[in-house]
């Protein structure tokens, strides 16, 4: 059925096709990470794919199989005309996942976006070019990514501090970017900008504020919200 | 009457300009407590919204890897808990996919008389948790009560209400009770008064038509590249349902249509799902009347399905045939396969990576939910607060199956 769009897809970035098979009735292309972001733009546009529909976005770690590059990430999209499918995978990362990098999708269809947050999130893999890339599944103090398979599945996290709010006696349990106020505040997002603002990881710099008292996690940021 | 700020300067009342921040959930009675929303408010109007999810994830995709494929059934029901059924039925598909079988015949209907009662189920609770935060209380009363019927059914059925973990690789756990059919018959009868009913009482309340009319609108292109699938996506007119456009199992045997919107607004997503309950029950009729008394449930291969309990406890092949599918699960060949169904809220996929052993190396979920939910924000940018309500309750979000 959709034989001839990997055909198509072959013909069109020769060299950069790697593989193709169709396991199970399910078209793949495994490209060369370099052309990503062209090949999707070109099976959405080239009207003989009109690959309209975006499905899935997903990766996984095949460091168990030892292979190098170590993650696949994979894409799932479909035509809504032509009614097929295609499935487009791409190699990336070093065995220790250092250099897992991807030209983004979300140009090409806005609904890659949280599909590559949450792929970044789990796996750790960074797709260049993404306008919001930050966790979306897990907090952000979270350590490390869980769906690799060097994550163990029982690890326990680290207990994280209250997350400061400047300029308020309080201690909210959310951002300095996010949710309301205790008493009129003005959000001045330029001046949260990452650098010049307070960083969440910050555990001084705040020493006369808060009397010298130790802050951060455990028994300090209670006694202070008490 | 003189006026009472004569005297004020205009520059001098100090009006807040600046945009106010709004924190909507996650304990919010109109958020399922699973979703926040932070707003970012004009006085009323919606500048920005930020959707986050994540307060029910899981970690269902890691604890896939550790158990056998078997074992992965009963997380697959706490996808989404409205419509377990679907769920189940979608993961079976996908390993039997792999595996290259087919169930009888008897199965595959039974698996659609099952899966579209847990979708009617699915549909009313929706649209009666969105009447009801719209104030109208009465109407999900009326489909709690009609969804207690389809409960029972499961229960005689499965043993359970609600997580039924019924499906299995090659088949379901269990054959049909004797009475299965007559039940379904009588108690499809009732569910559909009792939607009309509830119907009744709200389609022709102005309140409700007028927060729901023309109120969150998507286009059809938007839907489309924001993965949309469903009913969301067959309300801005795209007549795309996988039961029509792919067919599985039996769904090419039975006469049904495809309920599309025009404008795509909580409207038209509302009244999608009320014409699907009914093509439903069509489907349903049609599946009882089709679905053959006698036959096997299960597929016959010794390495797949367990052997009767009765066996289990006499023969030494049946023993040993049991303990190697309980101890080592079902080897499912090396590969990979993407296998999608049509679920309650839309195309529910699994892409299902097997390294041959008995566990799986990876099972990802293609949440329908996640994908929509992305689009929230679209919806609700411009709108004022009281629409988010309605916007999000048409969405019908899912928090076991949108964080995973």
């Amino acid at each position: 059925m959709s034989k001839k769009v990997l055909e198509i897809l072959t013909a069109q970035f020769p060299g950069a096709v790697l593989e193709t098979h169709s396991q199970f009735g399910d078209d793949t292309a495994v490209l060369d990470p370099a052309v990503w972001r062209d090949a999707a733009l070109f099976l959405r546009n080239d009207p003989r794919t009109r690959m309209n529909m975006f499905v899935d976005l997903t990766a996984v770690d095949y460091l168990w199989r030892g292979d190098v590059p170590r993650f696949e990430v994979v894409c799932h999209l479909r035509s809504l005309e032509k009614n097929h499918r295609i499935r487009i995978k791409a190699r990336v990362g070093d065995e220790e996942g250092n250099g897992a990098e991807i030209d983004s999708v979300v140009s090409v269809w806005k609904g890659a976006d949280w599909f590559e947050r949450e792929c970044y999130d789990l796996l750790g893999i960074v797709f260049r070019g993404h306008p919001d890339l930050r966790r979306i599944l897990m907090y952000p103090e979270f350590v490390g990514h869980p769906l690799r398979k060097d994550y163990p599945a029982d690890r326990i996290q680290p207990l994280i501090p209250f997350r400061e709010v400047p300029n308020i006696g309080k201690l909210p349990p959310f951002g300095p970017d996010e949710g309301m106020a205790f008493g009129r505040q003005t959000h001045d997002f330029a001046r949260l900008d990452p650098g010049t603002g307070p960083s969440l990881e910050s555990t001084g710099g705040d020493e006369a504020a808060n009397n010298g008292k130790p802050q951060g996690i455990g028994v300090g940021a209670l006694q202070e919200r008490s | 009457m003189e006026p009472l700020d004569r005297d004020l300067d205009e520059a001098s009342l100090d009006l807040p300009s600046e945009p106010m921040l709004l924190n909507m959930g996650p304990s919010h009675p109109a958020m399922h407590g699973t979703v926040r929303i932070v707003l970012e408010l004009s006085g009323e109007t919606i500048n920005k919204a930020d959707v986050q999810i994540g307060y029910l994830h899981r970690g269902f995709e890691k604890m896939c890897e550790r158990g056998t494929w078997t074992q992965v059934f009963p997380y697959v029901d706490r996808l989404n808990y409205v419509s377990p059924m679907l769920n189940n039925v979608g993961f079976a598909l996908a390993v039997e996919k792999m595996l290259g079988v087919t169930v009888p015949e008897r199965c595959q209907y039974y698996r659609v008389i099952l899966g579209e009662l847990a979708r009617i189920c699915d549909h009313m609770i929706c649209s009666g948790a969105m009447a009801m935060e719209l104030g109208a209380f009465t109407p999900f009363l009326y489909l709690c009560r009609a969804r207690e019927i389809f409960w029972e059914i499961f229960e005689e059925e499965t043993g359970a209400r609600l997580t039924h973990s019924f499906g299995r690789v090659g088949g379901m756990a269990r054959p049909p009770t004797p009475d299965f059919k007559a039940m379904v018959r009588v108690g499809l009868a009732r569910v559909l008064t009792l939607i009309s009913d509830a119907e009744k009482l709200i389609l022709k309340n102005r309140i409700f038509l007028d927060r729901l009319d023309g109120i969150g609108r998507m286009s059809q292109e938007d839907a489309l590249a924001l993965g949309w699938t469903g009913v969301v996506l067959r309300a801005t007119g795209v007549p795309y349902d996988v039961r029509r456009a792919n067919p599985y199992m039996v769904y090419d045997r039975f006469e049904f249509d495809v309920p599309v919107g025009t404008r795509g607004d909580n409207y038209d997503r509302f009244m999608c799902r009320q014409e699907e309950i009914r093509q439903a029950a069509r489907i349903i009729e049609q599946a009882l009347d089709q679905m053959p008394d006698e036959g096997p449930i299960n597929i016959d291969d010794p390495r797949i399905v367990l052997p009767p309990k009765e066996e289990v406890y006499t023969t030494i092949e049946a023993t040993i045939q049991h303990f190697k599918i309980v101890m080592e699960g079902i080897k499912v060949p090396a590969g990979e396969c993407y296998s999608y169904t049509e679920a309650g809220n839309g195309e529910l996929g699994f892409y299902l990576v097997s390294d041959g052993s008995g566990t799986p190396y990876r099972v990802r979920i293609r949440p329908p939910c996640f994908a929509t939910t992305q689009g929230l924000s679209q919806l609700i940018t411009g709108l004022m607060i009281p629409d988010v309500v309605p916007t999000f309750g048409s969405l019908n979000m899912i928090g076991g199956e949108c964080d995973h």
